[in-house]
């Protein structure tokens, strides 16, 4: 039996109240650029300290080419062109893709720079809104892939994991908040992260029209969002709470009565079909429509890899805790090692599907696809390529030694060079959508990070420390006792 | 020295046979060889051979074959015969290397998985055409055989190896055979 120790508990609120300031920092520091005048001020200094414009030269030559007629005017003027003509390359929509653009900008200067300006200023107001939900969204993706590796142990009859089954559902007990909480943020951040669910985009009178948007309106519109995430959710949450229910139940059952695993074992199968559809569709829906006009067709497996890494992660990292604790004595080196073969195998595959949907995207070159990994990699590059090395050859080369995956410390070495990882990653899937190349990792984003993490260690020792460690009435328990590879 | 008289114990059981390798074991006997039909979880162990270094040698493989598909492949598409596919035609092995790492990963497998079969073989002393060293064909079917040498202790071992379930015990001279 856990007991949720106070250091432990003032820690987690020690994080959410530093998250929080974090957080109204960066809305405070946002909405300094109330208006559009605020914002020109801001890229004429950035221009005169010739920062801004400048690293962007490698773009300008990328970028489309009806700006040429441009190329004449005052070096002031090209410094702010240059990233606009970036910022429709980079797809970001909040002013849809003008057909009669070269009009515009010969016709109308004055105009171009206001709306340059406010193209920015939409970028800056997004940024935080943005920063919450990459946070909410990577600690809710923890929770949502240890209920998934649980239900895989059940489904599968495993003999080794059985010890480690209340880690796994004290985690799980994060989904439900930390999915609502994302789908709050989806909908009370009007259109700073979802762009689509901006109805001047489905308005064919709006100067903000977009034909595509509007062409996919029928899946993409808010209120059929919400009821799917509510489906989404009430169907995990079900799964988790039953299935917690009969784990439980096992426990007091008389000697030789399975009922309650076998209906676990039920329940488990039904739930993992359930689930890979709904993980499919979730991560079309809270993460590869915030680029309304991009889509990939692996996307959903590329989520579900990275979930399952982060989540077994976090099983391991809090076994291990739990172990130093002296309240898992029966968990062995064995067990570790499992979990970090599994660091490592899912950390493979999460770099197959990175690559297959990079590889096919790059060479096929089709403008409306590769505009995509151009952002990433020109306004992104740092942590785009920092990710691979993070996600992949740092678990290939640590993990590979079988011996070093049965040394707790550099399991949680790992561990965490892994999780920042993949917080980079769902980053780079949010980010370039909503705030495109004004991205930092500043106080919004690390308040965001400190205040999920604060919530979510609250939440998940809190269920943990509410059962016996050991679900000693599964009927593989022995087995996973005796555990040795 | 390896001993020309041995002493063989046959076992109809793995868990009898992993208790009576810790018994020999723990009599400080030196076990020669076991042989069983099938890989015994634990024996390597028990027996207390040391570990494997194939994952090493392995590893070096793959690094070799990494090496050859790098080295080809800048000589095949960059170097020898430039080509402009998927109107790519940069002649840089970086700017092209995202199409080459599928053929850079199959060659480190290829390497790796080929020629540590290939060693694994050759460290077990077996090549084509080698006649078997199995000392008793029923080792192949549901009998698992313990080999140790006698150095004048035929007794001491007799009665021992009759102590730990063996079903049958042998002394085999070697240099007869």
């Amino acid at each position: 039996m856990y007991t949720f120790s106070n250091r432990l508990k003032i820690s987690a609120v020690i994080l959410i109240v530093l998250g929080l300031i974090g957080i109204a920092k960066g809305f405070k520091d946002a909405h300094h650029y109330e208006t559009v005048e605020d914002v020109k001020t801001m890229l004429a200094e950035e221009a005169s300290h010739g920062g801004h414009g400048e690293s962007h030269d490698t773009v300008a030559v990328h970028a489309t080419e009806t700006h040429d007629n441009h190329a004449s005017d005052n070096d002031h003027h090209d410094g702010e062109h240059i990233e606009d003509s970036h910022a429709e390359a980079s797809h970001h929509v909040d002013k849809p893709l003008h057909a009669d653009e070269a009009d515009h900008h010969s016709i109308d200067v004055g105009h171009h720079g206001d709306e340059h300006a406010e193209h920015v200023m939409h970028q800056l107001h997004n940024r935080p809104w943005s920063a919450l939900y990459v946070a909410a969204f990577f600690f809710m993706m923890i929770a949502l892939g240890a209920l998934v590796f649980y239900a895989l142990q059940y489904a599968a009859q495993a003999g080794w994991s059985p010890l480690l089954f209340r880690v796994m559902e004290g985690i799980t007990y994060y989904l439900l908040p930390g999915a609502l909480i994302v789908v709050a943020i989806a909908f009370f951040s009007g259109y700073h992260i979802f762009v689509w669910m901006n109805p001047d985009m489905i308005n064919p009178e709006s100067a903000d029209y977009d034909k595509l948007v509007a062409g996919k309106s029928a899946w993409l519109n808010k209120p059929w969002f919400i009821i799917r995430a509510l489906i989404f959710i009430t169907g995990w949450s079900l799964y988790r709470y039953f299935s917690r229910k009969f784990s439980i139940a096992q426990d007091e059952a008389e000697p030789g009565d399975k009922r309650n695993f076998k209906k676990n074992f039920r329940i488990s199968a039904a739930f993992l079909v359930f689930f890979i559809y709904t993980e499919s569709m979730m991560s079309w829906d809270w993460i590869m429509s915030v680029d309304p006009h991009w889509f990939s067709t692996l996307f959903g497996w590329y989520v579900l890899a990275g979930m399952m890494v982060c989540a077994i992660t976090v099983i391991a990292m809090i076994t291990i805790y739990l172990k130093s604790k002296g309240l898992l004595p029966k968990v062995n080196d064995s067990h570790i090692h499992d979990l970090a073969k599994f660091m490592f195998g899912f950390s493979i595959f999460w770099t197959y599907l990175w690559f297959s949907q990079f590889m096919l995207i790059w060479y096929s070159n089709i403008p409306e696809e590769v505009t995509y990994f151009v952002t990433r990699i020109e306004d992104y590059n740092l942590p785009f390529f920092g990710m691979i090395v993070m996600n992949f050859i740092f678990p290939l080369l640590l993990l590979m030694n079988s011996d070093y995956k049965r040394i707790s410390w550099f399991v949680i070495m790992a561990g965490i060079v892994i999780l920042g990882g993949h917080y980079i990653d769902i980053f780079n899937m949010i980010m370039p959508a909503t705030v495109g190349d004004r991205w930092y990792i500043g106080a919004p984003e690390i308040g965001s990070i400190l205040l999920f993490a604060g919530l979510f260690l609250l939440i998940v020792f809190y269920a943990i420390s509410k059962q016996s460690l050991t679900a000693k009435g599964n009927p593989f328990i022995k087995e996973s006792e005796n555990f040795h590879y | 020295m390896e001993a020309s008289k041995v002493i063989h114990a046959i076992y109809n059981d793995d868990d009898v046979l992993m208790n009576a390798v810790k018994k020999v074991k723990a009599a400080k006997h030196h076990i020669d060889e076991v042989y069983t039909p099938f890989p015994v979880h634990g024996l390597d162990k028990a027996m207390g051979l040391e570990p494997t270094r194939l994952a090493i040698a392995s590893f070096m493989y793959g690094c070799v074959g990494l090496t050859v598909a790098f080295l080809m492949m800048n000589f095949i598409m960059i170097e020898d015969w430039p080509q402009d596919i998927g109107g790519k035609p940069s002649f840089s092995y970086l700017e092209n290397m995202p199409a080459f790492v599928p053929i850079m990963f199959e060659l480190t497998v290829f390497f790796a998985a080929h020629l540590m079969v290939i060693t694994f073989y050759l460290r077990s002393k077996m090549w084509p055409f080698k006649k078997a060293e199995n000392p008793d064909p029923r080792t192949t079917d549901d009998h698992f055989l313990m080999e140790i040498g006698i150095h004048g202790n035929e007794k001491e071992l007799h009665n021992l190896l009759a102590e730990t379930g063996a079903v049958e015990i042998n002394i085999v001279d070697k240099a007869h055979h």
